[in-house]
């Protein structure tokens, strides 16, 4: 079976570690938050201007002065900061922020990404996402194996106008986890497999190089 | 001295606009936009504005009042989000859009109000952003150069001011205000309060008084783009 995007979010809060400062982007990456370990201290980052996010508030706690990147409302911990947005981004493009997880239109085996324009659709803009893969320690890419008409969005080289170049260190997608060499030029290493997908499903589904290099699946 | 303090937006913005200027605008989504000002620019019926802000607000509200009255000839934002108006008037070739990293950005805008011709990024190397532009490289990595920028106006929104123009900002509200209010030949600040002089602490003012030039007391409605609650668990 596929994961499902709770489970998307599960694996990647496997690549969270005890003191990390990480960035969360829209969508399955924000479920992110709700599956840190037990234990674990994780700060996370809003590009908007804060350190410290906190959950969302209860409705007599809304504060229009107090949003996450996504412009939902959120709280903050007794930890949280407040800074202006030059100051958040010498955090991001400054190497002062350990891993950004964000979802992706298309990656390619060296790391390339794409997830901020279509040609010919109305673009919205790139908002934070190319500072973020340009400056953060580890980039980790969560998404869907295909597109939705099943085209691969895992390609040798990706066809749309790009984010950043060799930037993405990880992607999961609801298939498995791969690895990339964004220094190299070796394939992309398949290290771990869904439960009950098959490695000829995946072959199937993904352009780009990669070797199965396994692991036992979470 | 003049006094900074002006009684309305209306009046702040007096002899400061002119059709073609150039416009900052303070905020992130809805979040600390100088929203009485917006209006005030839309009430001065001046035209053809090249607006720097990181979004264009929604329909109706924020920037989104000047869409409405085509008063924007250009965008230079980061991300335009859902609105209709800019959507359909970006596709009819009535309004230029140019997009800037987010932290590009507000780069730009901060070298622009310090006096920074210019500086070397990684952000947007190998991408559309860094097409026609030079291309440096710094132990080994390629860095794009990307210039200052500077404004007419900007118009920013804090939390307390005094009339030496000193402001503090609120929570995420803070965002591009702060170098927005040092990158315009005039600044115009709005704020929910207006203190007296020496009220505000000074190791916690966030803009010193010498950025601001022009400054009014209002209220805010300050609405909310994406409302999300948790509930309380039952005692």
């Amino acid at each position: 079976m596929a994961w499902t995007r709770d489970q998307l979010a599960q694996r990647a809060a496997k690549e969270l570690r005890d003191g990390f400062y990480v960035n969360l982007g829209i969508g399955i990456p924000t479920l992110v938050a709700n599956y840190i370990p037990p234990g674990m201290e994780v700060t996370l980052q809003s590009e908007n201007g804060m350190l410290g996010m906190g959950p969302f508030p209860y409705e007599d706690e809304v504060d229009p002065d107090l949003i996450n990147a996504g412009k939902q409302t959120i709280t903050e911990l007794p930890k949280s900061s407040y800074f202006s947005s030059a100051d958040s981004f010498a955090m991001i493009r400054g190497g002062h922020i350990d891993l950004s997880i964000l979802g992706a239109m298309e990656v390619s085996q060296n790391g390339d990404l794409a997830n901020w324009m279509v040609p010919g659709r109305m673009v919205k803009g790139m908002g934070g996402a190319m500072d973020l893969v340009a400056g953060v320690k580890r980039v980790v890419v969560v998404m869907e194996h295909t597109a939705k008409d099943g085209a691969p969005k895992l390609l040798r080289k990706c066809a749309l106008p790009l984010t950043g170049v060799r930037v993405v260190d990880l992607v999961i997608t609801d298939l498995g986890v791969f690895e990339i060499d964004k220094k190299g030029e070796g394939p992309m290493q398949l290290i771990e497999i869904a439960d009950g997908v098959a490695l000829d499903e995946i072959r199937a589904k993904t352009e780009a190089a990669f070797e199965p290099r396994m692991q036992q699946a979470a | 001295m003049a006094d900074k303090v002006f009684p309305d937006a209306k009046s702040a913005l007096a002899g400061l606009t002119f059709d073609n200027m150039t416009v900052m605008s303070g905020g992130f989504g809805l979040c600390g936009i100088p929203e009485n000002l917006i209006a005030a620019l839309r009430e001065s019926g001046v035209r053809g504005i090249t607006v720097i802000s990181n979004n264009a607000g929604v329909d109706g509200f924020g920037l989104g009042q000047l869409l409405e009255t085509r008063q924007i000839a250009k965008m230079i934002s980061s991300y335009v989000g859902e609105n209709k108006e800019f959507e359909r008037q970006y596709l009819s070739g009535e309004l230029q859009l140019e997009f800037n990293p987010q932290g590009t950005l507000a780069e730009r805008i901060r070298a622009g109000g310090a006096g920074i011709a210019g500086f070397y990024t990684k952000t947007g190397v190998g991408t559309l952003v860094a097409e026609g532009k030079e291309i440096k490289r710094f132990n080994g990595e390629d860095y794009v150069l990307e210039t200052g920028l500077t404004a007419d106006l900007s118009i920013v929104k804090a939390w307390k001011g005094d009339r030496e123009g000193n402001l503090v900002y609120r929570k995420t509200a803070r965002n591009f205000n702060p170098m927005m209010a040092t990158a315009g030949k005039v600044c115009v600040a709005e704020v929910e309060t207006l203190v007296p002089v020496g009220a505000l602490d000074p190791d916690c003012i966030h803009t010193p008084g010498v950025f601001v030039d022009r400054i009014i007391e209002a209220t805010f409605e300050k609405r909310i783009e994406q409302r999300t609650t948790r509930k309380r668990e039952a005692a």
